[in-house]
């Protein structure tokens, strides 16, 4: 773990989130310093141990394959920000070209 | 015991109502004119549901009369508003939620419902839970009712408010790192996290699923044990909630503690967090002893390391969990020319700077090439950590500490960001190890200058599913030590 | 010139595909699982992704990927796990997908194939996963249809949430032919299994191939790339000899593969590159804190096991090894269950494997074909068959009349022997009674016979026919012809 200086602009992409010249600075900064504290992890001996994957240990936990009553058109679309008919509407997804 | 209905606990309400002494609309009606009269003062409400209120109280009383008894029967209940409640505005205190409602309702707040609670508004909180003091809402400002000057705490400022400020009889909270627990605290209320699972988190805004759980603010322990009964168990909606009996917590609550064993954590050595606040935790361990306790030293050697996990873990499992805040489907949107674009517009004028700072640490953090050296590692701590309260339950049978490191701060008292979060400190271990753990009044502090007092939370953790126990034992301090009681909030009471 | 440069060059094919399991519900939330039906009618708060829902696991579907694992010989390891997979896109309503990452529910495995010309082959399996299936989201403005180029798009959740299986292949296939040959034999062991309808036109099986060349003979892997947006086999096929030609014509000509992702188009012909100048996917996987791992005891996994029906490859080649049953019509019958239990209980009870397969696979298909209805519905049961057969291989009765005691199984059902009997069917083999049939014939038709005799062989036919005529076809034919032989010289 070192302390390495986050790339702000590359994380708040994978995370879609558009960030002002000032936040990239400020957040840098602010998360810079989190990450001082969070080194600390490093000094732990965590080679011996799981990792926790739940607090309580459950297992199988599943559903039966059963029809379960759906949410009406007219509930699901009152909301929606920008619809056209039945459907959701997005402005175009860039091509991969 | 003439005290007026709104200052009177959920048992008392609801054994009036259930006698007939008193009627559930009357319940109602009382705690809306409270919220008349304190919520320019306070805001602890983001959304008041007068009528929906008055026509459950109705069907409430229509229940009663045909002979039904229910254990909230007309209890006025604040729901904090990162719960989904069929047809209110569910905000999550944040823009991107700041007009949406939900059409379904999260199951604890159902089986409170159909207990008889009748909810009459969602409260107040950090953004998606993110923070201590409430400060972080998009949406309004909550004030502490014990001194308006100061933070009620948070997330739940809200619902921890609306109770200390007795516009509700019953609130409930969710706690992720000590969210109920901390606004407890601050706002001379009981705040009670039960064992992660017991509460299903269905209907709950996910902020860390890991972490996450509901439970209640309430004015009494027995309160708060009637809360929890009424809304603990598995839910076959949410697979991390746990498929056990649950064991009534509200009748037989203890009146005294000896025989057991009550462990004083050594890291957390109130010395450091000045005189008089250390004054009120002495006192607060010498009257557990008084009520026959034992008090041993107990050794949590990871928990300093609680809050660099937390924050870890947290943020991570929050990154992703607010993905789906991207304005396609619900929610606010910010147009734009492509899809892309659109997301990265939307989620940065939806959300707030505490929020957009966690999603960006838990991206990192999860990200390709740090994912090892960060998300796995603090997954370990946090085995670590749990297997130190098992070490240390080994040896007692629960643990008492502070519930926060200060009383209530005055707002932006704590800018810093890390300043803040420093403020989970003692509630985060326990977290992180998905133990129950709930914070009792003990005691008041007038910082300098100031001239209101301030109340203090003593902060009890026990074993997993040990919710017994652990309203019992506070359920005695309470009885004997009266702390709550010994001042009103600024806002008054009436009564 | 393609021959020598194909010759020159080995291609290595594997094969992924999206599978939509066949059950009621989707893999988190109880809404149906069906295709078609209006947008945004099959949906609710946890397949919209919507704020507070929680995922719960279809048992149902973990059992049918479990299935499919075990009749592939894959292994099954006692714990796996969901993970989620994080990428943002509009028919992703949690703008992450739940899926598995390092422990699915089966490692390895192997698909057994066959050729058109009946040879086995088999291309092992990496995994079978587990995963939920994303909406649907239609491009417009672009005028066809593609979202380059589109305006806006329109999304449809209804499929958001179905269960899907995603089989990777390992890099072991090396030609068009046997990439094809692989999914059809997928395609009828998971439809054997009823896991799913594997329909390509109902996107119930979706596939991508990724494509390399490599000089025969050495043992390195080449550049990869990965052919998308294949919707039919026939496309799998055209596609795929495309992108070896291509990638031979590459290198043939000094270039170098650019590892990238290619669309198939099918109007064209041709493939395009999908290169995304977007950064590659950090997907960011971690254990999904919603949902508990999946663990199996050894009792639950042989029980599946024991329930497991007869694999369409092993019925392939044990008709067409043990019962010599030319490889289309083993194929039919691998695809027409009923029909190949029919056929195999004929064999069984007649023992006679060439007459059961002219029979049922002639003469019964075409009744059935006729009357519409299948052999394995008809009045004729596998016993009566075996039953006739007898009669035919004992010469008892002639092949003629054999065809008519079939018409009257079929219409009347029955037994063969009793309308033999009753009807005196019998064929005439005593050689007295058959030559007073030839002579008879003979004597009627001297002009014929001169015919005959003067050269025109051909007329032996029409001799037959009389013959077979005279005796109302019961003349056993093989008399008939010793006899003629003899006596027309």
């Amino acid at each position: 773990m070192s302390s390495e200086k986050i790339d702000v602009r590359y994380v708040a992409k994978l995370a879609r989130i558009a960030l002002t010249d000032e936040e990239v600075e400020r957040f840098g900064a602010q998360l810079g310093d989190l990450l001082e504290h969070v080194n600390a992890l490093g000094a732990l001996d965590t080679s011996a141990v799981p990792a926790t994957a739940q607090v309580v240990e459950s297992r199988n936990v599943e559903r039966p394959d059963t029809v379960v009553p759906c949410l009406s058109r007219e509930t699901v679309m009152a909301q929606a920000p920008q619809r056209q008919g039945a459907f959701f509407r997005v402005p175009r997804i860039i091509a991969e070209e | 015991m003439e005290r007026s209905l709104i200052e009177r606990t959920a048992a008392e309400i609801a054994r009036g109502v259930n006698r007939g002494e008193h009627s559930a609309a009357e319940a109602v009606d009382a705690a809306l004119a409270r919220v008349g009269e304190v919520e320019e003062r306070v805001g602890a409400f983001l959304t008041v549901l007068s009528d929906d209120a008055r026509n459950r109280a109705c069907a409430i009383d229509e229940r009663v009369r045909a002979g039904e008894r229910l254990p909230l029967a007309g209890v006025p209940l604040a729901v904090k508003d990162n719960m989904c409640v069929t047809g209110t505005r569910t905000t999550c205190g944040s823009r991107i939620l700041e007009r949406w409602t939900a059409p379904y309702t999260a199951t604890a707040v159902r089986r409170l419902e159909d207990a008889g609670a009748i909810v009459i508004g969602k409260t107040n909180l950090d953004e998606f839970a993110m923070g201590s003091s409430c400060e972080n809402s998009a949406l309004g400002v909550t004030r502490n009712p014990y001194d308006l000057s100061r933070v009620p705490g948070g997330s739940s400022g809200g619902s921890a408010a609306a109770v200390a400020g007795y516009e509700a009889a019953i609130g409930i909270g969710s706690d992720t790192g000590g969210s109920i627990r901390e606004p407890g605290a601050f706002c001379n209320v009981i705040g009670f996290k039960p064992t992660y699972g017991r509460v299903s988190r269905y209907g709950l805004i996910a902020f860390a699923s890991s972490l996450d759980q509901i439970g209640p603010l309430t004015r009494t322990v027995e309160d708060a044990a009637l809360v929890y009964d009424a809304m603990a168990g598995y839910d076959p909606m949410d697979s991390t909630s746990i498929d056990r009996p649950v064991e009534p917590t509200a009748k037989g609550l203890l009146e005294s503690l000896s025989g057991l064993k009550v462990g004083i954590v050594r890291q957390f050595d109130t010395r450091e967090l000045g005189d008089d606040v250390d004054e009120v935790y002495d006192r607060a361990y010498h009257d557990l002893e008084a009520l026959g306790a034992e008090l041993h030293d107990v050794s949590l050697p990871t928990a300093d390391y609680g809050l660099a996990t937390y924050y870890l873990i947290a943020p991570a499992e929050c990154s992703s969990n607010l993905a789906r805040f991207d304005g396609v489907r619900y929610g606010s949107r910010v147009e734009a020319a492509d899809v892309q674009a659109m997301y990265e517009n939307t989620r940065a004028a939806g959300f707030g700077p505490e929020v957009k700072r966690r999603i960006l640490i838990g991206t990192y953090a999860l990200s390709s090439g740090y994912y090892d050296a960060y998300y796995v590692r603090a997954q370990k701590a946090r085995t670590l950590i749990a297997r130190d309260f098992e070490a240390a339950f080994a040896e007692v049978d629960l643990i008492a500490c502070p519930a926060a490191s200060s009383p209530a701060f005055t707002f932006n008292a704590k800018s810093d960001p890390y300043s803040m979060y420093m403020m989970d400190y003692y509630t985060i271990p326990m977290s992180l190890a998905g133990l129950p753990a709930l914070s009792v009044p003990c005691g008041w502090v007038t910082p300098p200058g100031g001239a209101l007092p301030l109340p203090m939370g003593l902060q009890f953790a026990a074993p997993l599913f040990s919710e017994k126990l652990l309203l019992g034992v506070a359920h005695a301090y309470e009885s004997a030590t009266k702390h709550a009681l010994k001042h009103k909030p600024e806002v008054g009471a009436r009564g | 010139m393609a021959d020598v440069t194909l010759t020159r060059y080995q291609a290595v094919i594997g094969i992924e595909c999206h599978v939509e399991l066949k059950t009621l519900t989707k893999m988190f939330c109880g809404c149906p699982n069906e295709f078609g039906g209006e947008p945004n009618s099959k949906v609710c708060p946890v397949c919209l992704g919507m704020p507070g829902a929680l995922p719960a696991a279809n048992g149902e579907a973990i059992e049918h990927v479990v299935r499919a694992g075990l009749a592939f010989g894959a292994e099954i390891p006692a714990f796996s796990k969901f993970d989620r997979k994080n990428y943002f896109y509009p028919d992703m309503p949690k703008n992450y997908q739940i899926s598995q990452y390092d422990m699915p529910l089966t490692l390895g495995g192997e698909v057994k194939f066959w050729r058109e010309d009946g040879s086995m082959s088999a291309c092992r399996l990496v995994r079978i996963h587990l995963e939920e299936d994303t909406g649907k989201s239609t491009h417009a403005g672009s005028g066809d249809g593609r979202i380059a180029g589109s305006a806006y798009s329109l999304v449809d959740f209804n499929r958001a949430g179905v269960p899907l299986m995603e089989c990777v292949s390992e890099p072991e296939i090396h030609s068009a032919e046997d990439a094809v040959a692989y999914l059809e034999s997928l395609r009828r062991t998971l439809l054997a299994l009823g896991v799913s309808d594997v329909k390509m036109e109902e996107g119930s099986l979706r596939c991508d191939a990724n494509v390399s060349i490599r000089p025969a003979g050495s043992t390195e892997l080449g550049t990869k790339t990965e052919i998308k947006n294949m919707n039919s086999f026939r496309s799998v096929h055209r596609a795929i000899e495309n992108e070896i030609a291509r990638q031979i014509e590459v290198l043939e000509s000094g270039g170098r593969i650019v590892q990238e992702t290619r669309g198939w188009d099918e109007v064209n012909g041709v493939t395009h590159s999908m290169r995304s100048k977007e950064l590659a996917h950090d997907y960011r996987y971690f254990p999904d804190p919603d949902l508990v791992p999946v663990e199996f005891s050894r009792e639950t996994l042989e029980s599946i096991r024991g329930s497991l029906p007869e694999l369409p490859w092993r019925r392939f080649e044990r008709l067409t090894g043990q019962y010599g049953v030319e490889p289309k019509q083993a194929t039919q019958l691998v695809d027409n269950v009923a029909l190949a239990e029919y056929f195999e209980r004929v064999v069984a009870a007649s023992r006679h494997p060439q007459q059961a397969k002219n029979l049922v696979l002639g003469d019964l298909s075409r009744l059935a074909n006729e009357t519409q209805i299948p052999v394995a519905e008809s009045k004729v049961t596998p016993e009566a068959l075996a039953e006739l057969i007898a009669l035919i291989e004992a010469k008892t009765i002639n092949s003629k009349i054999a065809k008519d005691v079939l018409q009257r199984l079929w219409e009347n059902g029955g037994s063969p022997k009793s309308i033999v009997e009753n009807e005196g069917l019998a064929q005439t083999s005593d050689p007295a009674a058959v030559e007073k049939f030839v002579d008879d014939v003979l004597a009627a038709n001297e002009k014929v016979v001169a015919d005959y005799r003067a050269g025109k062989t051909n007329v032996a036919g029409f001799l037959v026919g009389q013959i077979m005529k005279t005796s109302r076809g019961k003349a056993d034919p093989a008399l008939v012809n010793e006899l003629l032989r003899k006596k027309l010289g």
